[in-house]
C-alpha cells in the first residue's frame, strides 16, 4: 500500500547525541541527523532514498524519550525534542554486535572472491566490530551458486542478508516488482517468478545498493578489485538527464560507473543503459586513427594529412560556393567546450550558419530557449501539476521517469500525460490523454478550455479531459515536460500545443530533448540562427566582435533543411560532428539521398558509423571519460566532466580537432586548454556569464543552472512564432497513422558496442491495437505488407495495447523494422496502409 | 493445471470487488486456485497477478509465505498431525511415528497412490483434545494409533466423502452478498464521515 | 467468589445445537443489543464499552474501549479488523466462539463498527479452520438476508459490509500489523510500531481497530446489560468473564469460561468442575499461564488469581488464555525445544535477530538433545537469547520488530533457570560419550 507523502523536514529541535546537544529537524530520521553531525550509525537496510523498513536491526541504538532508555532502530525513528541518544553505550554495542553475529552465521566469508570485497559494509562492520571466533558450529545455509536473474544481474543467495533494498528498489523506486521475497522465516530468499526475469531498465541500481555481494552485474563481475579502482566524478551523457556518476577505471580501462547522489538530479540512480554503456568506451572497434578516402577507400592516415585534407575540402567549398554550401550537423555528444569550439569554427571561421546539433527529431531552438524553464526539482515539487507532452520518459529519459514517478506516488503531484500511445507513466497518471497522432494541439486547446466543456478532442473523451482540467484547477504551478512524442509527425503541432499550454498561469517548461549534451550545444550556438549564450545572430554579434573573425549575417538551415538541400545538390560539404543521420534522422530515405548528394563528408566520431563510413575524412574523437570539460543537462544545469582514461590510439578531443582545423584554415581559435574555452564562454555567452567562477565555488555533484541570475537575455530576445498547424489529413478508414518513439535499448552506439546490452533491443515490428490487429486476420509476429509513402515493405506485426485504434506504432532504430524507413519528413504526418500478405487491409 | 476457469474468474472478480484495494483479494484467490487444482500452479498465480494488477513475483511472494498453499501436488487427503506443546505432552510424537509407519511415508511425503500426504504441523487450536489432527482441515480429536488406523481405512474407502472434500476445497459455504444489500467497499481515499456518525466534523472519539 | 456462581457471558449458547443459526441466536436474545445500540448515539455505545473494563483477549490485554478512542478524530474511513487467527500454542477458544456462536461475534462486530464509525469490517479467520469459516459464512449470509448486515441495517442509516477473509497458515499473522499486511495481500510481516499503530495508520494506512474474536463477542452482552453489570464481575482491571483453555497433563482438559480476576490457577487446574487435577495425580512441574510466549509458572504460582495485573507482576502474562500443564514426568528440554522450534518455524523472517536467532536457538537445543551438546552451549543459549531480548527480563525488551522473537526466549529462560540441571545432564552425558570413544586404529590396505 502506498504510504503517505515523503517526510517533510521542517523546523528545528534539539537532541542529545552521545552527550552533546545537537540540532535536528522535525521529521528527520535519527540515523540521518546523527550522520549530519558526524556520528555514523551502522546500517544495512536503511537507504536514504528509500522508505525505511527497519528490518536489519543493525542501526538500533539506545534512545530515551523520557521513559527510560530503550533500543530503537534509528532508521525508523524521527527526532523528537529532548531525545537522548547513545550510540556508543554498552547496551547499544552489545545489541549491534549481536546483530552482526546473526548476519554472519549464514554468510559465507568468501570476501577474497567476492566482487563486493573491499567496499562491503558487512565486511567493514565485521572488521571494525565483529566477533572474532564464530560461535556458530552448525553448517551454514547452502544455495545454488550465482543465478542470473536477468541479462545483467546475478544473484548469490548465500551472501544475501535480506535487507530488502533490491526488492524495495524494484517496487518502490523503479515500479518493476519483478524480484520479491519468497518463503518465510529462515527460508526467506530473493526470487523472480519462473520465466519472468528482473528485466528492469534500472536493475543495475540494485547491484549498487546491495550492501553485500549478493547481487553482481555481469559486465563487471570479477573485472577488478575495488582497491585497484581509481575514480573521478563525472556526468553521464548517455541521455540529457545528466546523472552524476563516478567513473572507475583500472589500468587505463573504464570498468564501472557508479551512481552518485545529486540531490537536484538523479538521487544516486542510473539507468542500465547509462550504467553499462562504459563498455562502449573500451570497445574494440573504437576509432584510433584518422582515415582518409583514397582511391575510393578509407585508409589510415596521419593527423596532419587528415586535417590538411579536411581543411582543403572546406577551403575549396568556401572559395567556390561560399559558406552557405557548408553544413555542420551534430554536436550533442560533445562537451560544452567542444561545442563552443565547433560553433566558433563553423560560424566564426567558416561563416556558415547551417549548423544544427539536433537531427530533425527535437524541438526548434527558439522554443527550447523561448519558453520559461523549470528544473527537475521544480517539476517534481509537491503539490503541483505536471503535464508530460513528449516522449515516453521511461524509454528516453529514464531517471527523469524515476523522479516523476516518485513525485506522483509520494509527493502528491498530479500528472497529466498527452501522448499518442500509452507510456511508462500512464499507469500512475491522474489523466492519460491518449490522442490521435497529429491532434496534440486539439487536446491542449481542450485542456485549457473551460470546465464542463463536455466534448471530446483529438480522440480523447470528455470525461478524461474533465479529470485533467480538474487536476490543473486544483491549484499549484503547472510544469510541462515538453518534447517529441512521435517523430512521424510535424513538430509544429507540438509547438502549437506548447504555446497553448503556456497560457495557463504559472506555467514553465522542462525540455525533454534526448541526446546527452544537446542542451549545451544549443546554448553554445550549435543551432541555426543562434550564437553562444542563448542569443540570436543579431543579438550576439556585438559580444563576439574581437573574439570571432566573423558572424553569419542571416540564419541558416536546420538539419532537415540541410539534408533536403544536400539531396538537391545545393550543399557541397557536410561536416558530421559525432552525428549519424542514417541512423538518427527520422527520414532515412532523405538522409541517404543527402549523403549521396554532397561532394564531401567530413566526420568526427568515436566509431565508424553508417554515415561516417561514407566520409572523405574521418577524424577519431576522444569520448566520454577521455575528455574533461563541462556538460549541460536538460534543465540547463552545467556540471563538470572529468577525464579518467586516455583515448584509444591518437583520438583527440573534439575541441582540439576544431582548433586544428581552424589553424589549417589560417585562424587561431585562441585556446590551448579546456579552461581557456570555459573562460571565453564565461565572457562571450551572455547566459553563461560568470560560469567558470560559479562552477569553481559550487558543489561538483550538483553543478549550476544557467543562466546564473535573473532573466536571461535570451528570454527577451528569443520569442518564437507558432507555426500554423499543418492541415490534418482526413482520416481514411483504410489508413493508420504512424507513431514513432524510441526504446531505451536501440541499435545506437552505446548499446551496439556494449556486449552486455547487445541482446537487449526488442527489435522492430509494427505494433497495432488488438482491434486493428484482428481486422488484419494475422497472428502475432506474422509478416504484413506495410505501404509507406516512400516504399512498401514486409514487416512483422504484433499486438500492443499501448497503441490506440487507428494508429500504428514503430520503434526508431531497431533491427527488423526501422521507423526511419517509413517516415516521410515532408508530410505533416506519416500515414500507412497495412495489408496482410493474403490481402486483408487494416485501419479504423 | 491452469489458469482459473471462466467460472472461477467470475467468482474471483466478485471477491476482488469486496475489497477497497484489489491486492487484498490475493489470499482468497490463491485459495480459489488451490480449490480448482488441488494445489497452486504457476499459471494460476500469473492469472491472479493479472486479475489483481500486481506482478507474478508478488503473487508468488505472498503465496509462498503461507503454509497452506502447496506449490506441488499433494494427496487427496492432507493429514496434519499437531506436533506442538499440548499435543507433544500427550504423545503426538508417537502418533506421528505411527502414522509414518501406517502410511509408509515420512513426514512431508505423499503415498504413491496419491491418497495421503502426511505433515507434522504447529498448533491447530484444539489443544484440549490432544493429540489431534486434521484431514483437509477437518478435525479428529484425541487420536490413538487405533483410531488413526481406522480413520485411514475409512478415508481410503471413501467413508467421509460428505464431510471431507478433497484437498484444496476449504470451506464449502461461501459468503454471498446480494446486490441490494451491498454497502460497498470503502475506498481508503473516501474521506467522508459515515452517515450514522452524526455531525460532520465531530469524530467518534 | 467462585466461578460457579456466575452465569457464562459468551459461552451461554454453547450447549444449544442450533446456536450458530440465526433463528437459534435470535431465540436467545440475539441482535437485541444491535437494536438497542441503533437507538443510541454511536458515542453512547462507545462510552458504554469504554466504561466496561473489557481487556483485549488476544494477548496484550489492552482495554477495548480505550483502543476504540485512539482513532484520530475526523480521519475517514476507518476499518475494523477482527483477529480470528488464533494460533498461539495452547490457545483454543476463538475457534469455539466462531464455530458455535458466530452471530454473537457478528453482532459484536456491528456494534464496534457502529460505535467507532467503521465503514467496513474484515473478519480474518485462520485458514486451517474450515468449519469456522463455513459457520461464519452461513451466519453472514443469513444476517445479510435479514437486513442485519449490509446497507441500512434494520432500516437505519447504519451501513457496513462485513467481509469474511480466510488466512492461509502463518502464526505471525496473528500479530495485528502483520494481520493488516496479510489482509492487504502481502506477506504477513509486522510493521514497526511506531509509526504504524493500527488505530492511527492501519489497513491501507487508515485508522483501523484490530480486536480479538473473544473481545468482540463480549460486546453484545455489555450493550445489553450495561458496563456496570459487567464490571460487577471480576477483580481489579480484569472484569467480566474470560475463556481459558487448560491442556496438557490434566485429567479433564477443556475450555472454561470463568469469572476473570478472581478464579485462581489452582481452581481452574484442580477443581473437578474444570480441569480436575493432574493426570495420575502427579505433581506439577511447571505450567504455562498464557500461551507459548509466556514465561512459565511453577507450583508456587498456583494460588495466583487469573488477573492480568497480578500475573504481569509475577513475571508472566495471561496472554491468550492458554494454560498448559506439565507434570513432573515432563522432559523440559524437549518441551522447551518444541516451543522454540515453533517460534523459529513461525518467524516471518523480516528482522535479523528473530530470523537468525530463533533458528540458532533451535539448532543448539536440537544438538543438546541429540547428544551433541557442548559445555558452552547453555551460556550460548542465554547469550543468543540476550541478543534477541536484551536483559532477558519480563516484560521483554527486544532487538526485534515484534514480540515473536523474544517469545522464543521465554521457554529457554524459564526452563534453564529452573531446570538447568536437566540440560547439564544431557550435555555431560554427551561429553562423556564423546571422550569415552577410544581411538580406533585404522589399517590402510585391503579389506579382510
Ligand atoms: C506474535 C503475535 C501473535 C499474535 N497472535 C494473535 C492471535 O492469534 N489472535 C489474536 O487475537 N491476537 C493475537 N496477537 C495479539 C494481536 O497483536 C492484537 O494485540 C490483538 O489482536 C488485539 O485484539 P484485542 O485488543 O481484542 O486483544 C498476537 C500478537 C503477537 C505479537
Ligand atoms: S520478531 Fe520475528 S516475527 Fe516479528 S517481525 Fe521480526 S522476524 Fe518477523
Ligand atoms: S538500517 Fe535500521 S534496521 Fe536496518
Amino acid at each position: 500500500m502506498a504510504d503517505e507523502t515523503s517526510t517533510q523536514v521542517t523546523g528545528e529541535l534539539t537532541i542529545t547525541l552521545n552527550g552533546t546537544q545537537v540540532d535536528a529537524r522535525k521529521g528527520e530520521l535519527l540515523i540521518a541527523a546523527a550522520e549530519r553531525h558526524g556520528v555514523y550509525i551502522p546500517h544495512f537496510c536503511y537507504h536514504p532514498r528509500m522508505r525505511p523498513v527497519g528490518m536489519c536491526r543493525m542501526c538500533i541504538v539506545e534512545v530515551d524519550t523520557g521513559r527510560g532508555p530503550t533500543l530503537q532502530p534509528s532508521c525508523m525513528l524521527e527526532c523528537a525534542e529532548g531525545m537522548v541518544v547513545d550510540t556508543e553505550s554498552d547496551v547499544t554495542s552489545k545489541a549491534q554486535d549481536g546483530i552482526l553475529e546473526f548476519l554472519l552465521i549464514n554468510h559465507p566469508l568468501d570476501c577474497p572472491v567476492c566482487d563486493k570485497g573491499g567496499e562491503c559494509p558487512l565486511q567493514d562492520q565485521t572488521m571494525a566490530y565483529g566477533p572474532g571466533e564464530s560461535r556458530f558450529v552448525e553448517s551454514k545455509r547452502h544455495h545454488e551458486k550465482p543465478i542470473p536473474i536477468s541479462d545483467l544481474v546475478l544473484l548469490d543467495r548465500e551472501r544475501c542478508i535480506l535487507c530488502d533494498r533490491c526488492t524495495r528498489f524494484a517496487k518502490e523506486v523503479a515500479g518493476d516488482p519483478l524480484i520479491h521475497f519468497i518463503n518465510r522465516g529462515n527460508h526467506t530468499e530473493v526470487n523472480t517468478f519462473p520465466d519472468e526475469p528482473f528485466a528492469s531498465y534500472f536493475s543495475g541500481n540494485t547491484v549498487q545498493i546491495c550492501p553485500v555481494g549478493a547481487l553482481t552485474a555481469t559486465p563487471y563481475r570479477f573485472k577488478a578489485r575495488p582497491w585497484d579502482l581509481e575514480q573521478v566524478e563525472s556526468t553521464c551523457q548517455t541521455c540529457s538527464v545528466g546523472c552524476r556518476v563516478a567513473v572507475q577505471s583500472s589500468r587505463n580501462e573504464v570498468l564501472r560507473y557508479v551512481g552518485v547522489d545529486s540531490d537536484p538530479v538523479n538521487w544516486g540512480w542510473l539507468c542500465d543503459k547509462g550504467r553499462f554503456a562504459f563498455e562502449s568506451v573500451n570497445g574494440d572497434e573504437r576509432l584510433g586513427e584518422p582515415l582518409v578516402r583514397t582511391g575510393g577507400e578509407l585508409r589510415p592516415a596521419r593527423w596532419s594529412e587528415a586535417i590538411a585534407s579536411a581543411a582543403e575540402v572546406l577551403q575549396s567549398t568556401l572559395t567556390a560556393h561560399g559558406p552557405e554550401a557548408i553544413g555542420v550537423i551534430g554536436g550533442a555528444r560533445l562537451t560544452n567546450e567542444a561545442a563552443y569550439a565547433w560553433a566558433k569554427l563553423a560560424k566564426g571561421v567558416l561563416g556558415t550558419d547551417n549548423v544544427d546539433a539536433q537531427l530533425g527529431d527535437g524541438l526548434p531552438a527558439e522554443v527550447v530557449l523561448g519558453l520559461p524553464s523549470a528544473t527537475i526539482d521544480e517539476v517534481c515539487a509537491p503539490g503541483g501539476t505536471v503535464i508530460v507532452l513528449g516522449p515516453d520518459t521511461k524509454e528516453e529519459l529514464p531517471v527523469l521517469f524515476l523522479r516523476l514517478r516518485h513525485a506522483v506516488l509520494n509527493d502528491g503531484v498530479r500528472l497529466i500525460e498527452i501522448a499518442p500511445t500509452a507510456t511508462g507513466l500512464s499507469a500512475i497518471a491522474t489523466a492519460s490523454l491518449i490522442h490521435h497522432p497529429g491532434e496534440t494541439a486539439e487536446v491542449a486547446r481542450a485542456l485549457v478550455g473551460q470546465p464542463g466543456l463536455g466534448t471530446d478532442a483529438g480522440g480523447v473523451n470528455s470525461a478524461a479531459l474533465e479529470v485533467a482540467r480538474a487536476a490543473i484547477a486544483a491549484g499549484g504551478p503547472v510544469r510541462v515536460v515538453l518534447g517529441r512524442a512521435s517523430v512521424a509527425e510535424s513538430v509544429s503541432w507540438t509547438v502549437e500545443a506548447a504555446s497553448i499550454l503556456s497560457s495557463i498561469p504559472d506555467t514553465s517548461f522542462l525540455m525533454a530533448l534526448r541526446r546527452g549534451n544537446v542542451r549545451g550545444a544549443i546554448d553554445l550556438g550549435l543551432s541555426p540562427g543562434l550564437l553562444p549564450g542563448r542569443v540570436t545572430l543579431d543579438g550576439g554579434r556585438a559580444n563576439l566582435s574581437g573574439l570571432w573573425p566573423t558572424v553569419p549575417a542571416t540564419p541558416g538551415m536546420d538539419t532537415t533543411a540541410m539534408l533536403t538541400a544536400a539531396a538537391e545538390g545545393h550543399l557541397r560539404t557536410l561536416v558530421l560532428v559525432g552525428a549519424d543521420p542514417l541512423a538518427d534522422f527520422p527520414d532515412r530515405d532523405l538522409a541517404r539521398r543527402a549523403l549521396a548528394g554532397v561532394e564531401t563528408i567530413i566526420a568526427t566520431d568515436t566509431y565508424l558509423t553508417g554515415s561516417s563510413s561514407l566520409a572523405g575524412v574521418v577524424l577519431p574523437a576522444a569520448g566520454f571519460a577521455e575528455v574533461s570539460g563541462t556538460t549541460t543537462n536538460l534543465e540547463g544545469r552545467v556540471s563538470v566532466l572529468s577525464q579518467r582514461v586516455t583515448p584509444p590510439g591518437t583520438a583527440r578531443s573534439d575541441w582540439a580537432i576544431a582548433s586544428d582545423l581552424a589553424r589549417a584554415l589560417g585562424v587561431d581559435l585562441g585556446f590551448a586548454s579546456v579552461e581557456d574555452i570555459l573562460t571565453e564562454i564565461s565572457s562571450a555567452a551572455p547566459s553563461h556569464a560568470g560560469l567558470a567562477d560559479a562552477l569553481a565555488s559550487s558543489s561538483d555533484t550538483d553543478g549550476v543552472v544557467v543562466p546564473l541570475s535573473g532573466p536571461t537575455p535570451a528570454d527577451a530576445l528569443l520569442s518564437f512564432t507558432v507555426p500554423t498547424s499543418d492541415a490534418l489529413l482526413p482520416r481514411h478508414s483504410y489508413s493508420l497513422r504512424l507513431v514513432v518513439g524510441r526504446k531505451l535499448y536501440d541499435e545506437g552506439t552505446a548499446v551496439h558496442h556494449s556486449p552486455a546490452m547487445t541482446n537487449l533491443p526488442v527489435g522492430g515490428a509494427l505494433r497495432l491495437n488488438r482491434y486493428d490487429f484482428d481486422r488484419l486476420g494475422v497472428a502475432e509476429g506474422d509478416l504484413v505488407r506495410v505501404i509507406a509513402p516512400a516504399l512498401t515493405i514486409e514487416a512483422p506485426v504484433v499486438v500492443d495495447p499501448a497503441v490506440p485504434r487507428g494508429s500504428a506504432g514503430a520503434w526508431f532504430n531497431q533491427d527488423g523494422l526501422c521507423a526511419a524507413d517509413l517516415i516521410d519528413i515532408t508530410a505533416p504526418l506519416t500515414v500507412l496502409q497495412v495489408e496482410s500478405l493474403n490481402g486483408q487491409g487494416a485501419g479504423s | 493445471m491452469a489458469r482459473l476457469t471462466p467460472e472461477n474468474e467470475v467468482l474471483a472478480r466478485t471477491i476482488i470487488g469486496r475489497y477497497p484495494v484489489p491486492k487484498s483479494a490475493l489470499i482468497p484467490l490463491l485459495h480459489l486456485a488451490q480449490e480448482q487444482d488441488g494445489w497452486v500452479t504457476d499459471e494460476a498465480m500469473a492469472h491472479i497477478a493479472e486479475l489483481v494488477g500486481v506482478s507474478a513475483a508478488e503473487v508468488l511472494g505472498t503465496c509462498s509465505f503461507y503454509e497452506m498453499f502447496k506449490r506441488e501436488p499433494v494427496g487427496r487427503y492432507l493429514v496434519n498431525i499437531c506436533t506442538n506443546i499440548s499435543c507433544v505432552l500427550m504423545g503426538s510424537d508417537d502418533l506421528l511415528s505411527h502414522a509414518e509407519q501406517r502410511l509408509g511415508v515420512t513426514v512431508g511425503e505423499t503415498t504413491p497412490d496419491g491418497t495421503f500426504t502426511l505433515e507434522g504441523v504447529e498448533c491447530i487450536a484444539a489443544c484440549t483434545e490432544a493429540p489431534c489432527l486434521q484431514v483437509n482441515y477437518r478435525y479428529r480429536y484425541k487420536v490413538t494409533p487405533e483410531s488413526f488406523d481406522e480413520l485411514v481405512d475409512d478415508l481410503a474407502a471413501g467413508a467421509f466423502a460428505d464431510e471431507i472434500p478433497p484437498h484444496g476445497t476449504l470451506a464449502r459455504v461461501r459468503q454471498v452478498i446480494a446486490a441490494d444489500r451491498v454497502a460497498g467497499a470503502v475506498e481508503p481515499t473516501d474521506g467522508r464521515q459515515p452517515e450514522w456518525m452524526g455531525d460532520p466534523d465531530g469524530g467518534a472519539s | 467468589m467462585t466461578v460457579s456462581d456466575v452465569a457464562p457471558i459468551i459461552t451461554s449458547r454453547f450447549a444449544n445445537p442450533d446456536a450458530h443459526t440465526l433463528s437459534g441466536y435470535r431465540a436467545t436474545g440475539g441482535y437485541q443489543a444491535l437494536a438497542k445500540a441503533l437507538s443510541m448515539s454511536p458515542e453512547a455505545v462507545a462510552n458504554e464499552v469504554k466504561e466496561a473494563s473489557l481487556l483485549g483477549r488476544g494477548g496484550a490485554g489492552f482495554p477495548a474501549g480505550v483502543k476504540w478512542g485512539f482513532c484520530p478524530p475526523g480521519v475517514w474511513p476507518r476499518y475494523l479488523v477482527v483477529n480470528g487467527d488464533e494460533s498461539e500454542p495452547g490457545t483454543y477458544k476463538d475457534r469455539m466462539l466462531m464455530e458455535r456462536d458466530p452471530h454473537q461475534l457478528i453482532e459484536g462486530v456491528l456494534l464496534a463498527c457502529y460505535a467507532v464509525g467503521c465503514g467496513q469490517a474484515f473478519l480474518y479467520v485462520r485458514g486451517e479452520m474450515a468449519l469456522a469459516q463455513e459457520r461464519i459464512a452461513a451466519a453472514l449470509n443469513e444476517a445479510y438476508a435479514a437486513g442485519l448486515v449490509g446497507r441500512n441495517i434494520m432500516g437505519s442509516d447504519f451501513s457496513v459490509d462485513v467481509i469474511l477473509h480466510w488466512g492461509a497458515g502463518a502464526y505471525i499473522v496473528g500479530e495485528e500489523t502483520a494481520l493488516i499486511e496479510s489482509l492487504e495481500g502481502e506477506r504477513g510481516m509486522p510493521r514497526l510500531k511506531p509509526p504504524f499503530f493500527p488505530a492511527a495508520k492501519g489497513l491501507y494506512m487508515q485508522p483501523t481497530i484490530v480486536n480479538n474474536v473473544e473481545t468482540l463477542s463480549n460486546v453484545p452482552w455489555i450493550v445489553n446489560n450495561g458496563a456496570a453489570a459487567y464490571n460487577e464481575l471480576g477483580a481489579e482491571a480484569s472484569r467480566g468473564t474470560r475463556m481459558f483453555a487448560v491442556s496438557g497433563h490434566v485429567k479433564n482438559p477443556g475450555v472454561f469460561e470463568v469469572e476473570f480476576g478472581t478464579t485462581t490457577f489452582r481452581d481452574i487446574i484442580f477443581d473437578p468442575r474444570y480441569a480436575g487435577g493432574i493426570l495420575g495425580d502427579r505433581a506439577v512441574k511447571a505450567f504455562i499461564p498464557g500461551g507459548a510466549s509466556a514465561p512459565w509458572f511453577f507450583e508456587e504460582h498456583l494460588d495466583l488469581p487469573l488477573e492480568k495485573g497480578t500475573v504481569d507482576r509475577a513475571g508472566s502474562m495471561l496472554g491468550s488464555g492458554a494454560i498448559v500443564v506439565m507434570d513432573e514426568t515432563t522432559d523440559v528440554v524437549r518441551a522447551c525445544l518444541s516451543l522454540v522450534r515453533f517460534f523459529a518455524h513461525e518467524s516471518c523472517g523480516k528482522c535479523t535477530p528473530c530470523r537468525e536467532g530463533t533458528t540458532w536457538l533451535e539448532r543448539i537445543l536440537t544438538r543438546i538433545i541429540s547428544g551433541q551438546g557442548r559445555p558452552t552451549d547453555l551460556d550460548l543459549l542465554l547469550d543468543v537469547s540476550d541478543n534477541i531480548s536484551p536483559g532477558i527480563a519480563w516484560p521483554p525488551k527486544q532487538t526485534t520488530i515484534c514480540p515473536l522473537g523474544p517469545s522464543a526466549v521465554s521457554p529457554i529462560s524459564s526452563a534453564l533457570t529452573r531446570f538447568r540441571g536437566e540440560f547439564e545432564a544431557l550435555i555431560d552425558d554427551a561429553v562423556a560419550a564423546r571422550t569415552a570413544v577410544t581411538p580406533v586404529e585404522i589399517t590402510v590396505g585391503s579389506h579382510g
